[in-house]
């Protein structure tokens, strides 16, 4: 007798991963098996309520209920009907309140079945960027808005635009996916939820600046990342996706992923560059820029993963449809990590304007230990600290440069008062020395002297903290890089608002 | 992916470098393929590559140097990859890190002195909504404490 399939959802995002998701899988699997029900099993990316993982979705023919978090033990409850459910994913607030045009896809899609990436919208954007000349495609990334989501907020049709207007024999399109950055995962979890998103975008990028070769460059901490994205290439080009005739049009695109070694420099476009050409990942001065000379001297479009995997939606939905989105020069969406000490940890993709403060206490739920928020940090190791009496700032590139700060990758990453600031401020000196390439003197010898700064305050020493507010200026104004250049972003911020914890009267510090 | 088992290491090594040289950079894959092959890059592995690749013996060595990945000795048997990342701290890593580290009694980047176990640091796994962060042997753990590291550990010799 035959009883109507049912379908289980269970992510395999590294995130569920690192939760259970895998013995949960098995459990499913088992338990099917001893009730002789036929179900099938499908491996999702994760929607990105992180707390809430391993998150489980069945489909007994009238849509996908989802559970959460899911153990082994509590699989059996699933399928008798007594475990509490907590409903359609698209009715739990916290995601009902984002607006998912990037990650549209991440957790609801088999991330290795193209014919499902086709069904969800997908390869809709390529066709019609197949219809379009480089021109005109290049005008569509300019009209949408779209700035790099690395960080730097350049925009991202100006870019394209000067390699397309660069006469070589050869382009590269290079995807920098070394997300280092502290409390940031959105480029991971789109490779592992959404990898197709990806190689569409860089198609996109290459038919419209008229590169022909790509390169995903992916840092070795993300395994997972890897493999999934490597399946994917292999799978667009067994289906005609990549390679010398893309989807039939005559045009070419090949790409391969590059496996980074553990250097969080790297990250930084031209020690990226270095990386990739096989040298030591150190900074190039800039001009020239790599738009004009990058990867092996060629014109070479370099963008974020998340820059490159929003394009699809943006020809998809077209420009306008995405400037609609955002405040004032920040236009679109932008997936906001929160994470940290933080109730609801996990990816919230928004229009941009939302206040600081909303993400942290009323999406993030404050902190998981219950405590007081002390601080966040925003935009990874190089980011400021922010304060609660800043929380009202509104999440766009220009508000949080207006506040000291910067909105960089765009991950939040929440403290309680059990923080020492002073110990986070050196700490951010420490990862900078550790982590400089050695090229430019203020963030090699700089981030040393930090650190020795930092001690002196912690000593007791009066005179160090202006010396360390010098040396934060000479970092910051004579830095090659982001690297040396932001540091004093989390130092000063620290020092600035948190003086208590540097030994410091209010009154001293100011 | 130890294909090169059983043959003279000068020889894997060549194999590897003759299957990865086509590739348009190919130092770095080149250099990730010798230590997922050996552990580590053995010394031997410098001139063969210099000599492949037109680079001299020091350029090699510069860029092996300079990545945090590459080894010039093998590890443990096995490695603890605990997150020091800002995140992580925020639910009490450092906590997790003396702990482990007191108990084998070793520090960053140590091997025990049987040879079993290494402990590296690594900045941020992505796993930042789910600290503190830690990978057993290539397997990721959210949520870790020292007492389910410990238990990852048993029973591995």
């Amino acid at each position: 007798m035959s009883r109507p399939l049912i379908k289980v959802y269970v992510p395999l995002d590294s995130a569920a991963r690192a939760l259970g998701a895998d013995d949960v899988a098995d459990a499913i699997l088992r338990e099917a098996e001893a009730r002789d029900l036929s179900i099938e099993l499908i491996r999702t990316g994760t929607r990105g309520m992180i707390w809430l993982e391993p998150l489980v979705e069945v489909d007994r023919g009238k849509g996908r209920i989802a559970y959460g978090p899911v153990t082994p033990d509590s699989v059996p409850a699933i399928f008798d009907g007594s475990a509490d459910p907590l409903g359609p994913v698209e009715a739990i607030p916290f995601f009902a309140r984002q607006t998912r045009l990037t990650f549209a896809r991440c957790g609801v899609i088999d991330p290795l079945s193209l014919p499902d990436y086709e069904t969800h919208g997908g390869l809709i954007g390529l066709r019609r960027a197949l219809t379009m000349t480089p021109e005109a495609m290049v005008e569509e990334v300019k009209t949408s808005g779209l700035r790099g989501r690395g960080g730097a907020g350049f925009p991202t049709g100006i870019k394209w635009d000067t390699v397309r207007l660069t006469e070589a024999d050869r382009k590269y399109i290079v995807c920098n996916a070394d997300e280092g950055d502290s409390g940031t995962f959105a480029d991971r979890m789109i490779m592992e939820g959404d990898p197709f998103c990806l190689i569409e975008g860089m198609i996109i990028a290459g038919l419209a600046t008229g590169a022909t070769r790509g390169f995903v460059y992916i840092r070795s901490e993300y395994p997972d990342a890897i493999a999934i994205m490597d399946r994917a290439i292999r799978i667009a080009r067994e289906t005609g996706l990549l390679g010398l005739d893309i989807l039939g049009s005559g045009q070419t695109f090949e790409m391969e992923i590059r496996i980074g070694a553990g250097a969080y420099v790297c990250g930084e476009e031209t020690s990226l560059l270095n990386s990739l050409e096989g040298k030591r990942g150190v900074v190039r001065a800039k001009p020239p820029l790599p738009a004009l000379k990058g990867v092996f001297g060629k014109p070479t479009v370099v963008n974020n993963v998340i820059s490159l995997a929003t394009v699809p939606v943006i020809f998809e939905k077209g420009a306008a449809h995405y400037a609609d989105f955002g405040l004032g020069r920040s236009r679109g969406t932008m997936p906001i990590q929160i994470a940290g000490n933080v109730a609801h940890g996990g990816l919230f993709e928004t229009a941009f304007g939302m206040p600081l403060g909303d993400l942290v206490n009323d999406i993030g739920g404050g902190t998981a230990s219950d405590r007081p928020v002390k601080a966040v940090q925003v935009g990874g190791p190089l980011g400021a600290y922010f304060a609660p009496h800043q929380f009202d700032t509104p999440f766009g590139y220009e508000d949080f440069d207006a506040e000291g700060g910067l909105i960089g990758h765009a991950g939040i990453v929440v403290f309680d008062d059990s923080a020492d600031m002073l110990s986070m401020a050196r700490f951010a000196m420490e990862f900078c020395a550790v982590e400089s390439c050695g090229k430019c003197t203020p963030c090699r010898i700089g981030a040393v002297r930090g650190v020795e700064t930092i001690d002196r305050i912690a000593a007791g020493d009066r005179s160090a903290p202006a010396l360390l507010t010098d040396l934060c200026d000479t970092m910051r104004d004579g830095s090659l890089c982001a690297l040396g250049g932001f540091t004093p972003y989390p130092v000063m911020s620290a020092l600035r608002l948190f003086p208590d914890d540097f030994g410091l009267t209010t009154e001293a510090a100011e | 992916m130890r294909q090169t088992e059983g043959k003279p290491q000068a020889e894997g090594i060549h194999d590897i470098i003759r299957s990865l040289q086509h590739l348009e950079g190919p130092l770095l894959p080149i250099l990730h393929a010798i230590q997922t092959a050996y552990d580590h890059i053995p010394e031997a592995a410098l001139p063969l590559i210099g000599d492949a690749l037109n680079l001299t013996r020091a350029e090699v060595h510069g860029v092996i140097s300079f990545y945090h990945d590459f080894r010039t000795t093998p590890a443990g048997r096995h490695v603890v990859r605990l997150c020091r990342a800002e995140a992580c701290q925020a639910v009490g890593a450092n906590g997790v890190a003396a702990s482990v580290l007191g108990t084998l009694g070793i520090d960053w980047h140590g091997t025990t002195g049987d040879g079993r176990i290494t402990v590296e640091p690594v900045y941020c796994l992505g796993l930042c909504a789910c600290g503190p962060a830690a990978m057993v042997n290539g397997k990721v753990i959210g949520r870790t404490d020292a007492a389910r590291i410990g238990r990852e550990l048993e029973g591995l010799t």
